[in-house]
Formats: structure tokens, sequence, C-alpha cells
């Protein structure tokens, strides 16, 4: 963590985001804090802007106004070094996107060796150390084609893992996954918020949300529309909206 | 039989004339070797640019350039290409023909590589530089890292194909007097008036040549494909 962060400030301080395509506005104006060992569901129908929020904080997306303060350092002055945060912001994408061309222990040393500047000793061991703790270190030398939807995810949190983040990014991790390998990529996300882990996560899992988050946000239309913890969100929510969002998909 | 076997001794025994045949191999095998080199340093490089600037919009001047490049490339013949680099880029200077073939076919394959190559950066799966950039590797770490080998194996047939096509272009180099293959074939035929034996021997050269490439291009398409990544 910099030396800029205070403790107690917000880890991650959104200040009035917004994302254009074009004539559409992905996000219109969104603002949240979060804290160190936040573990925060973003929901909302398909389109609300969720993703692009996601891919907002580590600029995947270029944010088109607005400011992010990441560790007390605003991060979309263009002047930052945005390679450098985010290494400390991992991502988990639905589709995976494990490098097919390497191993799976290649996929989770490379970073580290790369751009920590970690030996491939003190990589592998990190590697391993977390390979074991997911049940994939028999996995090591394997291809990512030959493991499962499942596997797959839980080696992409593990790589994400390896550059020790100070904050984990998941953008809807178990919709591309059969229904019975749902749950071994879940049990991976809930140890890692036992331990902590300050998380942002985007999911349809609304019972896992219910489960694992201590805020959940409701998006839709590029904005906050509703925000709280999880037993209030669920089972009172205020607005219209989520009333209605709810009512469908729980 | 006789006739045949007369008809060899005159092409290619007599005053040593096999040594048009061995000698123009050796140039031909020169040129193609270097300029396929300098073709794929060229090819990547482009290939890259252009790509860049179709994923990021950066490297615009860059970009133009390439563009300028490809178009005079690929809109002109080779053999005019081989002749302006001779006669006017090198017309006032003493070069040595092989460096000055090497330059032109090497500067027109480039043009072809870097279609290929940008061709397949495009066609890895853009999650693919997510994943590199959200570990925190630049762009160029990316490319380098992840994109490259995955497009390289993707378009390792094509790529192997243009130096195919490569291989026989280089044919056009007696244009500026350079005796390679082709031309020592057709001096042993000025020589001996007889046109059936060194330009049918120069044709099976190339072809098993060719055969021999395309060959060793199946059994490394065949070990990437099965090789499960
Ligand atoms: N790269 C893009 N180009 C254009 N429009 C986009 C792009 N990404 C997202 N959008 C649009 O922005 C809106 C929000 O998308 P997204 O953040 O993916 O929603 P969600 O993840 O909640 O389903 C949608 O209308 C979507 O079509
Ligand atoms: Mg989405």
């Amino acid at each position: 963590m910099n030396t800029n962060y205070i403790n107690g400030q917000p880890l991650i301080q959104v200040t009035d985001l917004v994302k254009s395509f074009g004539e559409l506005d992905a996000l219109g104006g969104v603002s949240t804090d979060i804290y160190e060992g936040d573990v925060v569901f973003v929901v909302g129908p398909s389109g609300s802007g969720k993703s692009t929020f996601l891919r907002c904080l580590n600029r995947l997306e270029e944010p088109t106004g607005g400011k992010i303060l990441f560790e007390g350092i605003d991060i979309t002055d263009p002047k930052t070094d945005i390679d450098k945060h985010r290494q400390k912001m991992g991502m988990v994408f639905q589709q995976f996107n494990l490098f097919p061309h390497m191993t799976i222990m290649k996929n989770l040393t490379i970073g580290p060796m790369k751009l920590q500047d970690k030996s491939k000793e003190e990589a592998e061991t990190e590697a391993m150390r977390l390979l074991e703790r997911v049940g994939l270190a028999d996995r090591a030398n394997a291809y990512p084609s030959q493991l499962s939807g499942g596997q797959k995810q839980r080696i992409a949190i593990v790589r994400a893992l390896c550059m020790k983040p100070d904050v984990m990014l998941f953008d809807e991790p178990t919709s591309a996954l059969d229904p019975e390998m749902v749950g071994e990529v879940l049990s991976v996300m809930r140890d890692l918020a036992e331990e902590k882990m300050t998380m942002v996560v985007v999911t349809h899992e609304m019972a896992f949300a219910k489960e694992v988050a201590n805020r959940v946000l409701f998006m839709a239309e590029g904005k906050i529309v509703e925000e709280n913890a999880p037993k209030e969100f669920f089972e009172h929510p205020k607005t219209d909206r989520l009333q209605n969002f709810l009512s469908k998909v729980l | 039989m006789n006739n045949f076997i007369d008809a060899f001794y005159l092409n290619f025994i007599k005053d040593e004339r096999w040594k048009y045949i061995t000698g123009g191999l050796k140039t031909t095998l020169t040129v193609t070797f270097f300029a396929v080199i300098m073709g794929i340093v060229l090819g990547f490089l482009v290939g890259v640019i252009r790509s860049t600037y179709d994923k990021t919009g950066k490297l615009k001047i860059l970009n133009a350039l390439c563009n300028v490049y490809l178009t005079i490339i690929r809109g002109t013949p080779v053999v005019v290409q081989l002749l302006i680099t001779y006669f006017v880029i090198f017309g006032s200077v003493n070069i040595n023909k092989v460096v000055v073939a090497v330059i032109a076919f090497g500067v027109n394959s480039g043009a072809y590589v870097a279609e290929i190559i940008r061709s397949g950066i495009m066609s890895v799966d853009n999650g693919q530089f997510e994943a590199g950039r959200s570990i925190g590797f630049t762009y160029g770490q990316t490319m380098i890292h992840i994109i490259l080998p995955q497009a390289f194996k993707n378009v390792l047939p094509a790529l192997a194909n243009e130096f195919i096509v490569l291989l026989k272009e280089t044919s056009v180099a007696g244009y500026i007097a350079l005796e390679d293959l082709t031309k020592g074939g057709d001096i042993i035929r000025s020589r001996t008036f007889n046109a059936f034996m060194p330009l049918i021997g120069v044709a099976i050269i190339y072809l098993l040549m060719v055969m021999i490439f395309s060959y060793f291009v199946k059994c490394l398409e065949r070990r990437l494909r099965n090789s499960e990544h």
C-alpha cells in the first residue's frame, strides 16, 4: 500500500463517475466509497452499467468524467501510472481469460516475475501455496484447455491473487459456468471474503450476495439506485425499482 | 536414352556448366534467406503499429506512414520495385547486387508479412489483452508476452506460404543481372541452345525446395495442433 493512503480513508473513493459510449451514457454519475475489508456486491438488470462501473475502477474503460481515488491517488489523472495501480487491483472476468499458450504455473508466475522482480522460485512457491488452497496443485503443469470451467475460474482468481492485490474485482465470475461448477468458485470467493480481502463483485447470484456481502449496490440505467446492508437490501427494498427487480430474480 | 545422356552432359557437365546451377542456387537461397529475415522484422513492426492504431487509436502518424508503404508495395509489381531499387535508389552507388535484391525483396515481403501479422493480432480475443493489462502489464509487455505468441501460432501457415511465394519471386533477380538459379539455367540455355534440359532442371530444383519446405511446415503445424494449447 502506498504512503498517501491513510488508515480509515476509503480504499476506493468514486465521485460522480461518468462513462459515455458515443451518445450512450453507460454511467451517469456514480459515487460510492469502498473501505478496506469491504465486500461490495453490485446487482442490477443487464445493461445497467455494472461491468462498465467495475472496469472503470481499474481503467480498463477510460472514464469520461468524475474521479476515482485509489489508496488516496487520483487514478483518473492521465499522469498516474495506471499499470502500477492495476497490479494492486486483481480482476476476474466472466470468460476467465487465462493465457492459453502457457501452463497454469506460467499463468500464475509471469506477472510476479516480470512486474514485481520475483525470482522464479519465489513466484512458484507462492503460486503453489495458493494452488493448494484452491485444491488445484496437481494441475500446475496443465494447460488451460485441459481444465474445466470451474477450475479455470479458480485459476483466474489465483492468478490475480499472486500479484498480492489490495482489492479484487469480479465481473460475473460464475455466469459462464455450468451450474454444477458454480459452487466451487463461490467457495473460493467466500474464503477470500472471510480473510477480509476487499472485494467488488458483480453477480446474479443473489443468495450468495446475501450471504457474503457487507453492502449491496443496485444499479439501473447507469446509476446507483439503492444501496444497503444485505439483509435490509433483500428483505426491505425501498425503491419500486429494486422491489420490481428482486421480485423477478429471487 | 543416349540422347538424354548427351544432353545432360552438354548442359550440366561440359565446361563445368553445373556451376551456373549451384552458384545460382546459392544466390537464390542467400537472397531468400536474408529477405525473409528482413521481411519478418519489417512485417512485425508494421503489423504491430497498424494493429496498435486499430485497437487504441495511438501512433496515428506512424500508421499513416505504414499505410503509404503498404499501398505502394502491394500496388506495384515486384520486378518494378527491384529495378527502381537498383537503378534509381542505388543507381549512383556501387553496391553488391545481392544486397540490392535482399533489400528489394525484403521490403516487398515485409508488406505482406505485416498484413498477416496484423490479422493474427486481431484474431486473438480481446479478453487476452484485458487480462494482460489488468495484471499490470503495459501495452508493449502484453503484446510481447501474451498476444504475439498466440498471433504467431495462428498465422504460421500464412507466413509459410508467404515465404514460398518469396522464394519463387526471387527468380526475377535476373532483371538486375544477378545470377540466381533461374538466371543460371537461362545462361546455360543461351550457351547450349538447348532449352528443355536447363529450364526443366531449374524448375525441378524450385519444386523440390518448395516441397521440402512445405513438408517441414506441415510437421510444425501438426505439432502445434496436437499440443493441447
Ligand atoms: N465497449 C462498448 N461500446 C459501446 N457500448 C457499450 C460498451 N460497453 C458497454 N456498452 C453499453 O453500456 C451499457 C452498460 O453496459 P454494461 O456495463 O456492460 O452493463 P451490465 O454489465 O450491467 O450488463 C449497455 O447499454 C451497453 O450496451
Ligand atoms: Mg456485465
